[in-house]
């Protein structure tokens, strides 16, 4: 799979925004002082009209883009996951979701992928945060295929999404061929041994995994879970009945994440069901090389191949 | 500037005070909800909502409407007196306040309330939101004029100056706000908890226009509001001099009743004293 091609999902997002901006005139884009940092620079400089410019000020630009949606206008609003789902909690909450007003946000460099900056930058808790508020839809792409589709799924839908996006380039596995619906998981695997639930930058390495796994006789299900809420309950559920055992997979903490939700769907579905949590462990993440710090801190096709084999032995095959 | 006939403002005056009445009788029979801040700003909420904004009670989504956000949304006692005196709802379903499957909720819900634009209740948001409305509806050239009541303790909140930044480097002038100044908030006087002065000075720094008007003197604030509108090039701010629990004696002033309603032994009291100040008017 090295041969992909490789793109940021912020890369794809800047880009398919400027698109859809030539498209959808009444997408308006609000950004906190990193335009270049989230790609909404390249729609700044198609549409300076139709950009606004918040300063470092996260608060002030979600409440500001909750009364753009009221009167007539999409506004897309990023910034760094960090500061949209943190800083920014109270007026998501409060003013966005409670009004259930048709904002998009878009967070970006999320998880311990985004690298050098270190843990203050470090969203593992963005997942936990937005997925919790009644009514937010969370979208958490695999590459840039699947973050211009989603992207365009989230204009589409009424209501307020969250988009989990990331800093380092992740090489592209979505087909050109498939499609994306908001809510529904992507099979992009076949196996009945067990199934690798994954979202985000992690589905590459689900997908290394399974393939590695499967040169040992072991044919893993994976799952791509783009949309963390709604979760696909059907195809989860298909899956634990099917193969009786599942990893999850994201970089984003344990608690509260992709792995969270499937726990707590899935203690309605089956009882004895191993599941086996790959994560950020309740720690805070540290500066260095995206790459190194995923091994580190167990974000890896190797940790993910590893639990699957625990699975296995758990479930006496 | 328009010099309002009398019967206009008596009109008003006495608006206000039944106004009060629901205020108080709503509150009580909820045994909660506050009173204090409720009642210091029913005279701007009476002007606004019977002279100033077009709208439209029978239709609370006609496009052409102006913008009303309540950002001390614990006021909610007072804008739901006033939305159904506008006939928003009947005044019948005011003794529902704070009820379980009420549309009344103790802070203002979008969902739930004919006539509420955007839910607010977290102190500090609302003006954010009306900024983006008034960004909204210039941007798109329409006229429509968005007006927000903000608390004096709400103005100890971060985020109302990052709104008031905002709003004059954008240039979003069809903005009002007004400064419902009470002088105080929950653990007491605001001067005690947090120091806000000189407002004035700060608005003004921030790029924004400023008026001062007495909030309980519906001719001058009649005035103000008409004078806001003229040559407008900024942002603008009212600071509405006010007295908390106004119209209620043994209330006035009184911080006790910040966050709290007049038990029920003191409610015909009360209710008798504003019946009083009808002959007045």
């Amino acid at each position: 799979m090295n041969h992909l091609p490789l793109v940021s999902t912020r890369q794809a997002f800047g880009e398919e925004l400027c698109e859809l901006g030539k498209k959808i005139e009444n997408i308006v884009v609000l950004n906190a002082d990193l335009s270049v940092s989230t790609r909404t620079s390249f729609f700044a400089e198609a549409f300076p009209e139709r950009f606004f410019n918040a300063g470092i000020a996260e608060q002030n630009m979600m409440g500001v883009a909750a009364g753009l949606s009221t009167t007539g206008f999409i506004p897309i609003v990023s910034t760094l996951a960090v500061f949209a789902a943190g800083r920014a909690y109270d007026q998501i909450r409060n003013t966005i979701c409670h009004s259930a007003l048709n904002v998009k946000i878009a967070g970006s460099h999320s998880g311990i992928s985004m690298g050098e900056d270190g843990s203050s930058h470090q969203s593992i808790e963005d997942i936990a945060l937005m997925r919790v508020i009644p009514g937010m839809t969370v979208l958490v792409p695999a590459d840039g295929l699947e973050t211009k589709r989603a992207l365009r799924a989230a204009i589409e839908h009424e209501g307020p999404v969250y988009m989990r996006l990331g800093r380092p380039e992740v090489a592209a596995i979505t087909h050109r061929k498939s499609s994306f619906t908001l809510g529904r998981a992507k099979i992009l695997r076949n196996g009945n041994d067990a199934t690798i639930v994954a979202c985000g930058i992690m589905v590459f390495q689900a997908l290394k995994a399974a393939d590695v796994l499967k040169c040992r006789g072991i044919n893993v299900r994976v799952i791509n879970m783009h949309t963390v809420k709604p979760l696909d309950l059907e195809v989860l559920s298909e899956a634990a009945e099917q193969t009786g055992g599942i990893v999850t997979a994201e970089d984003h903490s344990v608690i509260g994440g992709l792995g969270s939700a499937v726990l707590e769907a899935l203690a309605w579905v089956r009882t004895k069901l191993p599941v086996y949590q790959i994560g950020i462990r309740d720690t805070f993440g540290e500066s260095g090389n995206p790459d190194d710090l995923m091994r580190k801190y167990g974000l890896s096709w190797e940790n993910i191949a590893k639990a699957v084999e625990e699975i296995l032995s758990v479930k006496g095959v | 500037m328009l010099n309002h006939p009398k019967e206009i403002v008596r009109d008003l005056e006495e608006k206000a005070l039944l106004a009060r009445q629901e205020i108080v009788r709503m509150t009580t029979n909820a045994s909660s909800g506050h009173l204090g801040g409720s009642l210091s700003c029913v005279d701007l909420l009476v002007a606004l909502y019977f002279h100033q904004l077009r709208h439209n009670p029978s239709d609370p989504s006609w496009p052409d409407r102006d913008r009303f956000i309540l950002s001390k949304g614990h006021a909610a006692p007072a804008l739901y007196a006033i939305l159904a005196l506008s006939g928003y709802f009947p005044k019948e379903e005011l003794s529902t306040f704070r009820r379980m499957n009420s549309r009344l909720q103790g802070h203002p819900n979008n969902k739930k309330t004919p006539g509420v634009e955007i839910s607010t209740g977290s102190l500090g948001q609302g003006l954010s939101g009306a900024v983006g409305m008034a960004l909204g509806f210039k941007i798109s050239g329409r006229e429509n004029h968005v007006y927000a009541l903000l608390g004096d303790g709400e103005l100890n909140e971060g985020q109302i100056w990052e709104a008031a930044m905002f709003a004059s480097h954008h240039e979003v002038v069809g903005i009002t706000a007004l400064v419902d100044r009470n002088h105080g908030q929950n653990d007491g006087r605001t001067e005690k908890v947090m120091s806000i002065e000189s407002l004035i000075a700060k608005w003004m720094a921030f790029g924004w226009r400023v008026f001062e008007v007495n909030g309980h003197n519906m001719k001058d604030i009649l005035d103000v509001l008409d004078r806001s509108m003229e040559d407008r090039n900024k942002p603008t701010v009212i600071i509405a001099e006010t007295v908390k629990g106004k119209g209620v004696s043994f209330v006035e002033g009184n911080d006790a009743y910040h966050a709290k309603s007049l038990p029920k032994q003191k409610l015909d009291v009360a209710l008798a004293e504003l019946e009083g100040m009808r002959s007045a008017l």
